[in-house]
């Protein structure tokens, strides 16, 4: 710890994390209002309305659920981080998580915060790069990413990460994993409501659940 | 001026926008390196996760770059760059836009010459999500202080409870994995078509971890993740041709 500061390092991430947010934030909705002054256009009231209204409760809903979810997964600073670029669920966890398991490092614990901070800042930055390149080379790449052949690969990504990351956490945690991978196999082969879009809400569900698994198990000394 | 979902002025500003963002990841990387040296984390640790996190960013930052190009045909580049560098993933802006779009009674794909309608979809996305944006600056310290007080008090329950979290995350997603499996009483197979890449995906783990322990390859554990995920993603094109 540096001596010459009274702030610790996790204080001052805080501290640094709300400046950023705060910035970030109107930086972004600025940008329609930007639009609209440079155009000299006031937005379709109509349009606005009716499409706030179709995506803001459902959305609003799934991100207050996500950041009491994945805060304590991701630690603070890469929260900061992952809550502006996005992409939360399909890259940035898995990617902290695999870098965490990898340093044999806690999430809860100081060195899981560095951890985490430097491999989402990282993904970040190789996420954000790579939309560049993209963008400047979207003529010649459009026919490629769009191919028939290549298509079913990208609709299939999430399967593709999340059996490669099961396999190292079922194989640490085989007694704690059973119930919760019955619960939610059970769940979504029967309940026909639960789908693509609704995988969100369903993980608090599964973590809340393992904890509380975990917690009976833990007390009678099964773990 | 003249409006265009193309103009040039678009691409300053959004670029101006993802400079900002970029700054900031760049800021948190630099800070959290100062505290790996000053917490002693050793240098082969923090580079082997710098390069593994690099690496296994590359096949999702595609896929997202997917969502770009399928975005662009009503929007233009700009917006959806931007939209998809930052906050959301490809499902919320492609839901929210086609929300807007639909609004506006336009379909999927059409080329939007109204500014104001374009504007009002922008806001749409921009608002449509930003729960998180708006208060995460205000709670994450409560959440993640009541966190390290879970470790502090009892150090076997607090790596129980961490490894249970993740386990949970996991659970809810292989759950997903087998949401359309039903579909084959209907004679429909499509449905096991991520429960196969899924368990090629797992099989490549697993082999990847036998070798690297068998072998002592311990390149191998660092980009066993990467190679799962680009492993399952090329056998979905066969096996979504056999089933799909």
């Amino acid at each position: 710890m540096k001596k010459n500061s009274n702030l610790s390092y996790m204080d001052s991430v805080h501290r640094d994390g709300r400046i950023w947010g705060i910035i970030v934030a109107i930086t972004l909705f600025l940008f329609p209002l930007a639009v609209s002054i440079i155009f000299s256009v006031v937005p379709d009231w109509k349009v606005l309305a009716q499409g706030i209204l179709a995506t803001a409760p459902m959305y609003w809903a799934v991100g207050i659920v996500e950041i009491f979810t994945y805060v304590p997964m991701l630690g603070a600073g890469g929260t900061y981080l992952s809550f502006v670029t996005g992409n939360i669920s399909n890259l940035k966890l898995p990617c902290a998580v695999d870098a965490m398991n990898r340093a044999e490092v806690k999430a809860t614990s100081e060195e899981g915060e560095v951890i985490s901070t430097i491999s989402i800042a990282v993904s970040s930055i190789v996420t954000t790069l790579i939309i560049i390149i993209g963008v400047i080379c979207i003529v010649p790449l459009t026919p490629i990413l769009e191919s028939k052949v290549l298509i079913p690969a990208f609709d299939m990504i999430l399967p593709a990460l999340f059996g490669g990351l099961a396999v190292v956490f079922v194989s640490k945690n085989l007694k704690l994993s059973i119930a919760p991978i019955i619960l939610m196999l059970a769940l979504f082969i029967f309940v026909p409501a639960l789908n693509a879009g609704t995988v969100g809400i369903m993980v608090p569900v599964g973590v809340i659940f393992t904890v509380i698994v975990a917690r009976v198990m833990y007390k009678k000394g099964m773990l | 001026m003249k409006f265009s979902v193309n103009h040039p002025i678009l691409f300053v500003i959004v670029g101006l926008i993802i400079a900002v963002v970029m700054a900031q990841s760049v800021f948190f990387l630099v800070k959290a390196l100062k505290r790996a040296k000053e917490l002693g984390i050793k240098k082969e640790v923090v580079r082997k996760t710098i390069t593994s996190s690099a690496v296994f960013t590359v096949a999702p930052a595609i896929a997202v770059l997917v969502g770009v190009v399928a975005l662009s045909k009503s929007l233009g580049i700009a917006v959806p760059w931007l939209r998809l560098s930052v906050i959301g993933s490809i499902t919320y802006e492609t839901v929210a836009a086609g929300n807007a779009l639909e609004a506006a009674g336009l379909s999927a794909g059409t080329n939007i010459t109204d500014a104001s309608v374009f504007t009002a979809i922008i806001w749409v996305m921009t608002v449509g999500i930003a729960a998180g944006l708006v208060l995460v600056p205000f709670v994450t310290k409560k959440i993640q202080s009541g966190m390290s007080n879970i470790g502090l008090k009892d150090k076997k329950w607090g790596e129980i409870f961490n490894n249970a979290m993740f386990l949970g995350m996991i659970s809810a997603f292989l759950g997903y994995v087998f949401c359309d499996v039903s579909l084959v009483f209907k004679g429909d197979t499509s449905g096991l078509v991520p429960v196969c890449v899924m368990f090629v995906s797992a099989i490549i783990m697993a082999i990847c971890g036998i070798l690297a322990g068998k072998l002592k390859v311990r390149w191998l554990t660092d980009y066993a993740l990467p190679l799962s995920l680009v492993g399952g993603m090329a056998a979905a094109i066969p096996i979504t041709a056999w089933l799909g």
